[in-house]
């Protein structure tokens, strides 16, 4: 990847969800737009655009972010996770769970986004408080639920993570 | 919401990097993404290259000897997250914190934040008051420019259109340097409406080196040197705080917005010193 022809598509490979896919894009193709355009993954959503709200939460390389502000072609190389990929055979991961049983949407506009993000805080830190919830997810804007579900819904997650972690086998 | 077209070059080496600037005047660095990405959505900005520093390995180390050297690449959660900084330099996390979302913090990159030199940042009052100083690279080799050099105006550094900003470097603390980061955030945007960065070298129980930084209400990250001069040599009591404090606007070119008046970024510089002030104070 050295080119400096101008406009010139470059051909690109990265693990999504496991699987290999390559293709060639226009260097301002951005990863949001590569994963649901070229790949039909749509799962992870365009809100805002302006790198604001948080639907379009992906994990590339073990790193949360927003898919509406990275081009795919810095993906080139790179192992990328989308909702699309969370779950396990027949089992949802104990986010998407908690967002079930505690009714953490609803719409589901934001969802993707805010249960990518929400892995992603649990990772880091696995016994979240109530505050430290809230500060991990300020990237991600709800528009309907005032937050108190998606709170419980992580909650929720942590705690069933605490006692089971979770194994996408 | 697509930029405008442009080339993409993954640079290998900071060598590299440095030639594809030298033979691209209108080329813009990629680094984190998060400030100039946003921008090329909105047409704010159009380089015709981008010069992509984001796989230099070299660019992404932290090197703790007698002064601090963190590379370009290094981002604000590694920062937060290296234990050693975090000891020398407490108020690394705590502006750290205050930045952006998870999501920003996870990419963004503290190289970034001085290179891009956003009016409304954190990190580069912090790097400022720390006395930190940034290498660059060009074509004649490279060089370095001391904090105070280094913000010339709004979105403007003393960077040239070849240089590549490689490190911040930053002196190591003197024993017992006390220092904290005080925020108003703005409401929607989260960047700072007024952030006040302070570090207080102490001697016998008295300051004997104060650098407080003001960022978010001036063109760029400025010296409050009236507080300065008000602190140095005096004991951090409650009634040289208010003192000192009540002089951090005195002479500040403050610009205002629909959000906040000059006159309110006035009155919020000199709280956010005080609170500043006190916290560190604590510490």
């Amino acid at each position: 990847m050295s080119s400096t022809e101008v406009n010139t598509r470059h051909r690109v490979t990265m693990t999504v969800n496991g699987q290999e896919r390559v293709a060639d894009v226009e260097p301002r193709t951005l990863l949001v737009h590569f994963l649901r355009d070229c790949l039909g993954l749509t799962g992870t959503h365009v809100g805002c655009d302006t790198s604001q709200c948080g639907a379009c939460v992906v994990n590339v390389d073990g790193i949360t972010t927003k898919s509406c502000t990275m081009f795919a072609v810095q993906c080139d190389g790179s192992n990328v996770q989308t909702i699309e990929g969370l779950s396990g055979t027949g089992s949802y991961h104990p986010v998407q769970e908690g967002f079930w049983e505690k009714h953490g949407l609803q719409c589901g506009y934001c969802t993707p986004g805010m249960i990518m993000s929400s892995v992603a805080l649990l990772e880091r830190n696995p016994n979240p408080t109530e505050d430290e919830i809230r500060h991990g997810l300020e990237g991600n804007l709800c528009r309907c639920t005032g937050y108190q579900n998606i709170v419980r819904a992580v909650q929720y997650a942590a705690e069933k993570m605490q006692k089971e972690p979770f194994s996408a086998d | 919401m697509f930029p405008t077209s442009f080339t993409y070059h993954r640079a290998q080496s900071i060598e590299d990097a440095v030639a594809v600037l030298e033979q691209n005047p209108d080329a813009k660095i990629l680094a984190g993404g998060h400030s100039l990405i946003p921008a090329m959505k909105l047409r704010l900005a159009a380089p015709e290259t981008l010069v992509d520093i984001g796989r230099i390995a070299e660019l992404r180390t932290i090197k703790v000897d007698a002064d601090i050297h963190i590379g370009a690449m290094v981002t604000y959660n590694e920062i937060r997250d290296h234990m050693e900084l975090a000891t020398l330099f407490p108020i690394l996390p705590e502006a750290i914190n205050v930045v952006g979302d998870q999501q920003v913090r996870a990419r963004g990159t503290l190289g970034g934040a001085i290179a891009h030199a956003d009016p409304a940042a954190d990190l580069t009052a912090v790097f400022h008051a720390l006395n930190g100083r940034i290498s660059a690279t060009g074509p004649s080799g490279e060089r370095e420019i001391a904090a105070d050099d280094v913000f010339v105006d709004l979105w403007t550094t003393s960077l040239e259109p070849n240089e590549l900003l490689t490190t911040i470097v930053i002196p190591r603390p003197a024993p017992g340097t006390k220092m904290a980061y005080a925020k108003h955030s703005h409401p929607a945007s989260g960047y700072a409406v007024v952030g006040v960065a302070v570090v207080l070298e102490m001697s016998h129980g008295s300051v004997s080196d104060a650098r407080v930084v003001i960022t978010g209400a001036t063109s760029t990250p400025t010296r409050a040197t009236g507080v300065e001069a008000a602190l140095n040599g005096k004991n951090l009591t409650s009634t040289t705080i208010a003192d000192a404090a009540s002089r951090a606007s005195v002479d500040l070119e403050i610009n205002g917005d629909t959000y906040a008046s000059e006159e309110y970024r006035a009155h919020l510089v000199n709280v956010m010193t005080r609170n500043a002030l006190e916290q560190a104070a604590a510490r």
